[in-house]
């Protein structure tokens, strides 16, 4: 549950194109419905429950995760850029630690 | 006298045989309500309204990809977008994916913002059953807009 989270950030482009961005982070997302087999007790639900993208300190996207998000959270979606920078994002598990990644972006 | 003796007996049986029968009954009666915690068509809607602030929505400029068969419910790819410009004056607020047939209808809710520059956003969901999955769109006016998709689930992916 400690690896890093993958992040996929064009480094550069022009100003005005619209670019992908993916991330892909690696959590078991325990729902909370499957129970334990030995013991038949319920495990515990720990999911991340939500998702913020944010460009320059402002933010482009953000998501409310259910435990019907698959486990390895992945996204994929688009931002329009216009100026070079730094893409933050955050993962923010039950219990509220967060977990952060960046990548930088050249526009010209 | 030995007669009635015998009756009480045999309605003593009776009686008993009864009790437990009733007793077995309300025994699975609980069973099953404990496992009816499910989602319905009727709570995806109910969920969605909620979300959508009462609107029911326009079918049409959502759009959802899923594959026609997931031989795997554990992980599905799903895309939604939404036909709309992304301006400023003009955008996707939010984007909500609901179940209707997983044990909760609830699935992601998508905050989007203009700086997106396109109306698409892509996951990974998990699936219980073969079932339609429904997305809404709302946009920054208040409208909403609504699509859905069927997909057949081989093996399901919740629970376990």
């Amino acid at each position: 549950m400690a690896k890093k989270p993958r992040i996929k950030v064009p480094k550069t482009a022009k100003s005005g194109e619209t670019i992908l961005i993916k991330t892909l982070m690696s959590h078991k997302m325990e729902t909370g419905v499957r129970k334990n087999k030995k013991t038949g007790k319920l495990i515990p639900r720990k999911i991340i429950n939500k998702f913020v993208c944010k460009f320059n300190g402002k933010e482009v996207m953000s998501a409310d995760l259910h435990p019907a998000v698959a486990a390895n959270p992945y996204f994929a979606f688009y931002a329009k850029a216009t100026e070079s920078g730094t893409f933050d994002f955050e993962w923010i598990e039950d219990g509220g630690k967060i977990i952060t990644a960046s990548g930088n972006i050249v526009v010209t | 006298m030995s007669m009635d003796k015998i009756k009480t007996k045999i309605l003593d049986r009776r009686q008993i045989l009864k009790g437990v029968g009733l007793g077995a009954l309300a025994l699975a009666g609980t069973g099953l309500s404990s496992k009816t915690v499910q989602a319905t068509p009727d709570k995806a809607s109910e969920y969605l309204s909620k979300l959508t602030s009462g609107a029911a929505g326009t079918k049409g400029k959502v759009t959802v990809k899923l594959p026609e068969i997931a031989e795997n419910g554990r992980t599905v790819p799903i895309t939604v977008s939404v036909d709309s410009p992304m301006t400023e004056s003009d955008y996707v607020k939010s984007v909500h994916i609901v179940s209707e047939r997983n044990p909760q209808p609830e699935v992601i809710s998508f905050n989007l913002s203009p700086a997106m520059g396109k109306a698409e956003v892509s996951t990974r969901m998990r699936l219980g059953k073969t079932q339609k999955v429904r997305a809404a769109a709302v946009m920054n006016d208040g409208s909403v807009y609504t699509g859905d998709k069927e997909i057949k689930v081989t093996i399901g992916g919740c629970g376990g």
